[in-house]
């Protein structure tokens, strides 16, 4: 199939999976094997096909975790009543096939040569596409500097936790935490809101650009929050993922 | 329904136009409204897959899949300018 793939148009081939990490209690990040695989942007996504013995489809679409010229990583998180994403997180092995589509999308994307000062803003996760941004930005030896403001329900939901830790060089990680806090958190609890916003982003007078991605609440309030800040509707990238995920 | 957003019609755009269609510019017939595709308000299962114009919420897109076609009404575009 991948053999026939016609350069520009976009055909379902397989993957093989060569390696599954378990990121949180319900999220998992597969590493694919991908014949032919042309090469992707920071914050592009991919498209998943299962399909069922009886022939029944379903499609979901995934964001790109890893960065350019790394091979294709994505990080799915498990919803209860999904139709896809509880095979991804649960059955899925190493060695397994998987039908994919990608890379897609031409305007989530970030290069280094966009400028900055660069906000990441996530919702759970929604973090997913950024962090393929942040290592792009370490790859490619940009020196953006960079704030990721990342909502998530407790600690223990937050993804790339560790490797999040080690970012520096430019790079700050700013969390906020709406439902389970630890005892002593320092951090911002709560939603984010307007004036989490007012706090964290770069001032609109630094010409800065912003990478919103999570639920669609989510997405709404943080890009109202910029747009309230002067932030021009050009310079804020948004992705919605619905509240569900879309399962 | 939820509503998501341009980007997640990404996959079936560059099916149905041969090309990455979600940084293509689109200008609503109803209000004028200039924006990304990917801005548009989508919604995946409409029946059928409906973007509407984020400004006037006027319908932009409809398509719709009919056995191994795809049915695609674009009459809520004035223009749609593909980089």
């Amino acid at each position: 199939m991948a053999g026939t793939a016609v350069r520009g148009r976009l055909t379902w081939q397989i993957a093989t999976v060569s390696a599954i990490t378990r990121e949180t209690a319900r999220a998992v990040t597969i590493t694919l094997e991908v014949p032919g695989w042309p090469g992707h942007q920071a914050g592009q996504h991919l498209d998943v096909r299962l399909t069922a013995e009886d022939g029944y489809r379903a499609e979901r679409s995934y964001s790109i975790a890893s960065a350019p010229g790394e091979p294709v990583v994505i990080t799915v998180e498990r919803l209860d009543d999904g139709e896809v994403s509880p095979y991804l997180t649960d059955e899925l092995r190493v060695g397994d096939e998987l039908e994919l589509r990608g890379p897609i999308g031409g305007y989530f994307v970030w290069a280094p040569e966009d400028g900055g000062p660069l906000l990441l803003a996530a919702g759970g996760s929604g973090v997913v596409p950024l962090r393929s941004i942040l290592r792009y930005r370490q790859r490619s030896g940009a020196t953006t500097a960079t704030r990721l403001l990342y909502s998530a329900r407790s600690l223990a939901d937050v993804i790339y936790r560790d490797e999040l830790s080690r970012s520096g060089g430019g790079v700050e990680v700013i969390y906020t935490l709406t439902r389970v806090r630890p005892p002593g958190w320092r951090g911002h609890a709560g939603r984010a809101d307007a004036a989490l916003l007012a706090d964290v982003a770069w001032p609109a007078g630094q010409d800065p650009l912003a990478f919103v991605c999570g639920p669609t609440s989510f997405v709404e309030t943080v890009a109202g929050a910029l747009t309230g800040l002067g932030y021009p509707a050009g310079r804020v990238k948004t992705e919605r993922f619905g509240a569900t995920g879309g399962g | 329904m939820e509503a998501l957003d341009g980007n997640a019609i990404g996959g079936l755009l560059h099916e149905v136009f041969g090309t990455e269609m979600t940084a293509a510019e689109g200008t609503c017939a109803a209000c004028g409204a200039r924006a990304p595709v990917a801005q548009a308000v989508v919604y995946l299962d409409a029946p059928g897959t409906v973007a509407r114009c984020r400004h006037c919420a006027s319908v932009l897109m409809v398509i719709v899949a009919r056995r191994q076609y795809r049915c695609v009404d674009l009459s809520g575009l004035a223009a749609l300018d593909v980089r």
